[in-house]
């Protein structure tokens, strides 16, 4: 099934849920809606769904519009971030109401329903709590059955609202390593919602970045990793050191630094923003010739592989704290300790405009 | 979720005596509190039972079998019998529209269903007055049809119904505005359409608090005096329900009847109560229930 979105906005009262939204999903494929709270993604889901209606735009599904079509007639599987399992029946009873609710003539007979009951109760590895209430289940095990529920209809899409968000750490870990090895099973075109960003980078095929109601980037895993398309996602996408510096006919300066940027060779002497993630940073004992910015270490988090270490700069060119990340070897190497000075130089830098401090250009 | 305490892990003994009276304190509010639940709610029903057993059991239930205590008993029976189901379904309606979706008025319609407790049951009595009797506005269409409303049972229903109307919606919003319209939505989603998403899930979901309103709504109907007064004319065996025939008793002197009759409103009291109780410990069972659903 491919969804295609056309368009598409919604106001609620002032505010603007949706403004404007293109998409297209591809048959087959797990897509993440990301973005912080407010951004408009699970309203975009809920819209995708039947459960909201747009003020404008078009939802087509298979090249057909579903603008007027009914929730019923959608034929999605919808997972809530809360379960909403139903409280008064059985977990058995919840699984089977999708077929029970049928026409008569569409409805399968007691021992057939029974068999696809079971069989998905066996797929998400619950079938001995069967004659349970929701009450009585883990949340974990409450997820895996409101989406065993959701399939007992065969949606032809999978529409899941922050499927993971009320659980603990390690649950949700095992969960969408097992969502991912689902979708690999059954391929059915899914969409879902979540606002952390590691969730989205592990399990999706393509991550929309939304924010205020607009996507910001469509891409897959790597590329709003590596390439993000504009500050927000980069600052929404793992950790990153911002560092103020200016812009002039295709150099960059950040203090003493200065790299090459050739796609400001037009650029007259700009304000600008520096992303750097914290393992792009070199950081080293002496300068070696080359130049490079100066800071002390404040703090020195050693757990695992990898030291973190959080810097101070020397200048103004980072406003806040300064984040490295450096193997244990190289940590070891360098015997590094608090209060001591270091020198950093990013390996790879991302440049942006600062829009805030050039005034007049938009 | 929200409902578990933090404080809960200090041990019980250590918790105790932060937070308990001296016993002398203790004993004197447990007497003062005691004292006066006997003196002004224990004292006043032992008194109904004792005054209209006072001259044996025989004279109460020649009291209770009389032709116009019967007429009464089957009219109160008849009030409550339709009042009760009106509201059931309108309560149930109105909680649904309430709860469960967002549109332009429904402060209002909040509000009016508090009417009937907010407005004295007397003047919403004259209301039918004015509208349905005689020199009321419908009054010269309904002479000339031969109806009549007022004095009669129908003006009773319409009183009883009037200030019933909020004990099961207003029982009911909470109850649903809690639980949310997810597992609706769940359930359309699956292809329910409204009717089996009413029946399947919201009604389960609410039966208690459903049951509990109904009890009260039931207490209600059945014990309302001020509203059912006025539009009732007092006419002996016709339209004389349990509680103004226990005032006709009363102005009559014929206290043993008088207090033989209240002694079935206070019974029907303390069943409610009993019945109250029970479905009050289920509810608090389901909320809890769903809350950690």
């Amino acid at each position: 099934m491919t969804i295609e979105i056309h368009d598409l906005s919604k106001q609620f009262g002032s505010f603007t849920a949706l403004n404007d939204i293109n998409l297209t999903v591809n048959p087959g494929e797990l897509l993440a809606l990301l973005g912080p709270s407010g951004s408009g993604k699970t309203t975009l889901l809920r819209v995708i769904a039947g459960l909201e209606t747009a003020d404008s735009g078009q939802v087509l599904f298979n090249e057909e519009d579903s603008t007027d079509k009914h929730i019923r007639d959608r034929h999605v599987g919808f997972v809530f971030q809360h379960y909403a399992l139903f409280r008064n029946m059985t977990i058995f009873e919840n699984v089977a109401f999708g077929l029970r609710v049928r026409p008569r003539k569409q409805r399968p007979n007691a021992p057939e329903i029974n068999r696809r009951v079971t069989e998905l109760l066996q797929l998400v590895q619950l079938d001995w709590l069967a004659d349970r209430y929701p009450h009585q289940l883990s949340g974990g095990q409450r997820q895996r059955i409101a989406l065993a529920r959701a399939l007992a209809v065969e949606p032809s899409v999978l529409l899941l609202d922050e499927p993971f968000g009320a659980l603990d750490a390690k649950v949700r870990k095992e969960l969408r390593a097992w969502l991912r090895k689902l979708h690999d099973d059954m391929h059915i075109t899914s969409i879902f919602v979540t606002h952390d960003q590691e969730e989205a980078l592990e399990v999706a095929d393509r991550i929309v970045v939304m924010n205020r109601g607009r996507i910001e980037q469509i891409g897959t895993p790597d590329e709003v990793y590596e390439k993000p398309a504009n500050p927000f996602v980069y600052e929404f996408l793992g950790h990153v050191n911002l560092f103020h510096g200016r812009v002039h006919h295709g150099h960059a300066w950040i203090g003493d630094l200065q790299v090459d940027a050739p796609e400001y060779s037009e650029a007259e002497d700009l304000n600008a923003i520096a992303y750097v993630r914290p393992h792009d940073l070199e950081v080293d004992r002496t300068l070696n010739g080359e130049p490079a910015l100066a800071a002390h270490i404040v703090h020195i988090l050693a757990i695992g592989p990898v030291v973190r270490l959080e810097l101070a700069g020397k200048d103004n060119q980072s406003a806040n704290s300064i984040y490295a990340e450096i193997s244990k070897e190289r940590f070891r190497e360098l015997q590094l300790a608090r209060g001591d000075q270091v020198f950093i130089k990013p390996r790879k830098l991302d440049l942006f405009p600062n829009h805030a401090q050039n005034g007049s250009i938009h | 979720m929200t409902a578990v305490p933090l404080l809960q892990t200090s041990p019980a003994p250590h918790k105790a005596v932060i937070t308990q009276e001296s016993p002398w304190a203790r004993w004197t509010l447990i007497l003062l509190a005691l004292s006066f639940l006997s003196l002004f709610i224990l004292l006043p029903l032992l008194a109904v039972f004792f005054e209209a057993l006072r001259k044996g059991w025989e004279v109460y239930l020649a009291a209770i079998t009389e032709p116009d205590a019967l007429a009464a008993i089957r009219l109160t029976l008849i009030a409550a019998a339709i009042a009760v189901p009106l509201n059931l379904i309108f309560g149930i309606a109105a909680a649904w529209a309430i709860a469960k979706f967002e549109f332009r008025g429904k402060s209002i319609l909040t509000s009016l269903i508090d009417l009937p407790f907010s407005v004295s049951p007397v003047v919403a009595g004259l209301i039918y007055v004015l509208i349905f009797g005689l020199q009321g506005w419908a009054g010269p269409w309904l002479r000339e049809h031969d109806l009549s409303i007022i004095f009669a049972v129908p003006g009773i229903v319409l009183a009883t119904t009037f200030v019933t109307v909020p004990f099961i919606a207003r029982e009911l919003i909470p109850l649903m505005e809690a639980q949310g319209s997810e597992e609706e939505e769940a359930a359309i989603i699956l292809g329910a359409s409204g009717w089996q998403t009413l029946w399947y899930i919201t009604l389960p979901n609410i039966k208690w608090g459903l049951l509990y309103g109904t009890i009260l709504c039931n207490a209600r109907a059945m014990g309302e005096f001020g509203a059912v007064s006025v539009v009732s004319g007092h006419i002996r065996g016709l339209t004389n329900t349990l509680p103004l025939y226990v005032e006709i008793l009363y102005n009559e002197y014929n206290f043993v009847a008088a207090f033989a009759v209240a002694s079935l409103l206070a019974l029907l009291a303390l069943i409610t109560l009993v019945l109250k109780t029970l479905v009050e410990a289920k509810v608090a069972q389901q909320t809890s229930r769903g809350n950690h659903s």
